[in-house]
């Protein structure tokens, strides 16, 4: 049932004092109180709106917040808005993305701004330099990389306000999160303060096969029984390309192998690693000449892969 | 991460076209990705706040970009004013005071 406006339920008005409110509700409280109109369920139904309502416009903070739309009839939070506004945005670090033509920028401000560095106030018609120097504003942009650009580096252009672009070079190894700083490339500076920076935040996209922890890319591999079993050489794909690397015999799911200095550049120049972690998988529908060894073998030596799990595993 | 179609779904009265346009136009910076155009979230604002400047204050595609343009101005004014205000909280309370002083003072001259 869609409730209805406090106000209309009480019969009072939006203005209505708290002694108007407290009146109202003992009135109607009275007349439709379940106990004095016994089987009458529509009296119940309405006893429990007056004390809805009274809950609510019987509070000073709710009642405020009701009227401010913040919360609905029935005291539960009201999304405000579906979506913040731009200037929620345009006010914050956010907003220097969509920072003003060239020319029109801030640090035309100067005329404005050498107010607060005139030596006399006699007015505006000083010819003193100002004094007051700013560094204009850091302009910050998202760029969001492949993740082999990320590992490998790539140059990438960034469109920006009013038909210009930027070239931004991503240095091999950057990280999620980390910042480009592009010295001399944000707003004018004030009162001949130096120009702000482009901050430019990296967002790493993930990738389907890799995954990064710090400098090291770890990569799942799927191998067959005899790779495993026999160990051998395999191709394994790494960000750089296809490299090989050798299993050795009895391998297992879960077994961890290392290819050395093939993960992300670090910042000295060195790299980091990537770890491969064998994955057994057995042919897909199965193989009728397996499933007939399988069926006539009878192991010298049984194992019980779930004895760790402490419990009455294997035969059920 | 917001894809091109996702804005058109959650902005309402905007065609895909028009969108495309505006990008094009630079109005509306998003990035651009091989897969396509990334939105964030001052980007989906911005487009929303196009779409209601011409539908609330009827401001046609002429006057679009000189209003965007001083709305910019605007912003990065207040952008700038407050990282003066941030510095000034910064200084030592003497010198706030001062400041107060003047200010004030000002008032009462004009």
């Amino acid at each position: 049932m869609a409730q209805r406006n406090p106000y209309e339920v009480l019969g009072v008005g939006k203005d209505a004092s708290a002694e108007d409110i407290r009146r109202a509700y003992r009135r109607l409280a009275k007349q439709h109180h379940p106990d004095l109109n016994p089987g009458n369920q529509q009296a119940e139904a309405r006893f429990k709106e007056i004390n809805a309502a009274n809950d609510l416009l019987s509070d000073e903070t709710k009642r405020a917040r009701y009227d401010r739309g913040e919360i609905d009839e029935s005291g539960a939070e009201k999304p405000q808005y579906a979506y913040a506004h731009y200037r929620d945005f345009a006010e914050g670090a956010p907003g220097a993305k969509y920072h003003a033509a060239e020319g029109m920028e801030p640090g035309d401000l100067d005329d404005l701004l050498a107010m607060f560095g005139r030596g006399t106030r006699a007015g505006f018609g000083g010819t003193r330099a100002a004094s007051l120097r700013m560094p204009g504003e850091d302009y910050r942009y998202v760029l969001t990389v492949d993740f082999l650009d990320a590992v490998n580096g790539a140059k990438r252009r960034l469109a920006l306000a009013h038909g210009k672009s930027l070239d931004v070079t991503i240095p091999a190894g950057v990280r999620d999160g980390q910042i480009l700083r592009l010295k001399g490339q944000g707003g004018e500076g004030i009162g001949g303060g130096p120009r702000g920076d482009a901050r430019i935040e990296i967002h790493v996209a993930p990738h389907p096969l890799f995954r990064r922890e710090g400098d090291d890319i770890h990569l799942e591999l799927p191998v067959t029984l005899a790779e495993a079993s026999l160990g051998g050489k395999i191709s394994v794909p790494t960000p750089a390309g296809d490299v090989a690397m050798t299993v050795p015999p009895h391998s297992n799911t879960g077994g961890i192998l290392r290819l050395k200095g093939k993960g992300a550049p670090k910042p000295d120049g060195s790299r980091g690693d990537q770890y491969v972690a064998l994955k057994v998988v057995l042919p897909e529908g199965g193989d009728p000449e397996l499933t007939e060894f399988l069926r006539h073998w009878a192991p010298k030596h049984p194992y019980d892969p779930r004895r760790s799990m402490g419990r009455n595993s294997g035969k059920p | 991460m917001i894809s091109f179609e996702a804005v058109c779904r959650m902005v309402e009265g905007i065609e895909p076209q028009e969108l495309e346009r505006w990008i094009h136009e630079r109005w509306v910076l998003p990035e651009s990705q091989p897969e396509g155009y990334v939105f964030h979230e001052i980007d989906v604002a911005r487009v929303r706040l196009i779409v209601e400047l011409r539908r609330d204050l009827a401001i046609g595609e002429e006057a679009m970009p000189v209003l965007l343009n001083l709305l910019d101005q605007l912003y990065a004014m207040r952008r700038r004013l407050k990282a003066l205000a941030d510095a000034i909280d910064a200084l030592p309370e003497s010198s706030r005071l001062a400041l107060q002083a003047l200010l004030n003072d000002d008032k009462e001259t004009e």
